[in-house]
């Protein structure tokens, strides 16, 4: 227990924990607009805006927001020109993002650095990245309860919350927003190739034993909090990464859970 | 509520589509839109609805052109996809009639205690409130459409638009849900609903808009469209609506 006396261990839990929490409140839309290889794109472009923060000696989860911000909104410019293949936009964002992460890791001289948002790390969370990514969870937490009518109408049905008085492109766009802050924060943590798994089980485990679109949210960021807290212990012990240690607890909960499924 | 549509007209690309269409919908009326497919139901009622913008004449709600009307609580919308949603979508029937309030809450606007009495009012007219708590992709399609109505009544709207409210479901609960809309109207709703299957509706409705491809749109009197030619088709009819 001793090991949990370490600053660096107690840094990683408050991050776990916040991140954990924001996840599936951006995860449950993301499932449920069919958006889910979204999460994939802004993953690889925050990347990029690592191995960019990295080269140039920024700080790379600031430059991972930057990018994935910007990706987001190539994502929507792309779609314009393929309205009816939405998935071309997102693979050429993904694409240019591991494009430009290929090219500029290889001027990274901490390749051990870059290696920790791949698959995250729990000893590489300095104070001011704690409080960095407490602050936006807590802001993304906030808008998500805000936005919570709005973005269930979405998501149900565009058309007719459009119709209700939805500003749906407005709501769209903010969503967005959140979904590129909440990838490019989590990559430290969880690694930048396992955010949008950790956006997509605790939604599909919450799916299985839900019984409306509230208690979905609930259990599902419950699910995050127990996957993420038992993968960061876990990872402790045996010094193994987090990231691929909480998703596969979350795909075995999964497993496990798939028998209960309604039919 | 009034609605009238003066010369309106719209083109897609590669094919004209409703040409100088002109007729009018007064409070308490219960429209029916009629034609085959490819007529422009659809499309007509997507312009009176803002979905599509105007190319050519106009639409006045209240006076009011449609494209400064702002009162969105005043109208609603059952679409013909209402029913073709992600059936694993997990929203119990009560979460998704809420979702009909919104029009009249607004943005940032937190429900109020009383939006549960409404709720549970609209689930009543429908006959759904026993099954407030159950997943909407539980539900067969004709229950799955009285909740879509319930949804749309909700917000205490003046005039509800339905596209093919009846399409994929069975006929038993077609009738039911054309009792409904008619029983909608009887208590001051104003009803536009576009069909291509005028058999079980036209008990119910009192105007009747035609849509033909390359002939000009007939409104008629539901009375006076039944005695053109068509009572052979619609024996039941009662006169006197």
């Amino acid at each position: 227990m001793e090991i949990f006396t370490y600053g660096f261990i107690q840094r990683a839990f408050i991050v776990g924990f916040f991140i954990s929490v924001m996840t599936p409140m951006i995860g449950n839309i993301i499932v449920l607009k069919r958006l889910s290889s979204v999460g994939d794109a802004l993953s690889h472009a925050s990347l990029a805006g690592v191995a960019i923060g990295l080269c140039f000696s920024y700080s790379p989860v600031v430059v991972a927001v930057l990018f994935s911000c910007l990706a987001a909104l190539g994502i929507e410019y792309f779609r314009r020109f393929f309205p009816r293949y939405s998935e071309i936009s997102t693979t050429l964002v993904l694409s240019l993002g591991v494009g430009l992460a290929a090219v500029f890791s290889g001027f990274v001289k901490n390749a051990a650095g870059f290696n920790s948002f791949l698959f995250g790390s729990i000893v590489a969370i300095s104070p001011a990245e704690t409080l960095a990514v407490t602050l936006l969870s807590v802001m993304v937490i906030i808008i998500s309860l805000l936005l919570y009518r709005e973005l269930f109408y979405i998501a149900f049905d565009e058309e007719g919350a459009a119709l209700s008085g939805v500003k749906v492109k407005t709501i769209n766009f903010v969503f967005t927003l959140l979904t590129a802050i909440v990838v490019s924060v989590s990559a430290r943590t969880v690694g930048a190739l396992v955010i949008s798994s950790l956006m997509v089980i605790p939604v599909a485990c919450a799916m299985i034993i839900s019984k409306s679109y509230r208690s979905n949210i609930i259990y599902s960021v419950i699910f995050a909090v127990i996957f993420t807290t038992a993968g960061l212990v876990i990872s402790c012990f045996w010094d193994i990464a987090p990231g691929g240690t909480i998703v596969l607890i979350g795909i075995a909960a999964l497993i496990l859970l798939l028998p209960f499924r309604r039919k | 509520m009034t609605l009238e549509v003066k010369d309106l007209s719209f083109d897609y690309p590669d094919k004209n589509i409703l040409s100088d269409i002109s007729f009018k919908v007064d409070e308490g009326d219960f429209l029916c839109i009629l034609g085959t497919n490819g007529t422009g139901k659809s499309t007509l009622l997507k312009l009176m609805l803002g979905i599509l913008k105007i190319q050519k004449g106009e639409i006045l709600i209240d006076g009011i052109s449609s494209k400064k009307f702002k009162e969105y609580k005043d109208i609603a919308y059952v679409s013909q996809k209402a029913t073709g949603f992600n059936q694993d979508f997990p929203a119990t029937v009560y979460e998704v009639v809420a979702a009909g309030l919104y029009s009249r809450r607004g943005f940032l606007k937190f429900p109020r205690k009383s939006d549960r009495k409404k709720i549970e009012k609209a689930l009543e007219m429908v006959g759904m409130f026993e099954l407030k708590d159950r997943l909407i992709g539980r539900l067969s399609g004709g229950q799955q459409q009285r909740v879509f109505i319930a949804k749309a009544i909700v917000s205490s709207p003046k005039m509800i638009f339905l596209d093919e409210p009846t399409v994929g479901i069975d006929v038993n609960a077609v009738d039911s849900i054309c009792c409904l809309l008619g029983d909608l109207n009887k208590q001051g709703y104003t009803i536009i609903m576009v069909t291509h299957d005028l058999s079980s509706v036209i008990h119910h409705s009192n105007k009747i808009l035609m849509l033909s491809e390359n002939e000009p749109c007939r409104m008629f009197d539901t009375n006076e469209f039944l005695n053109q030619n068509y009572s052979s088709q619609y024996p039941h009819h009662k006169e006197g609506h």
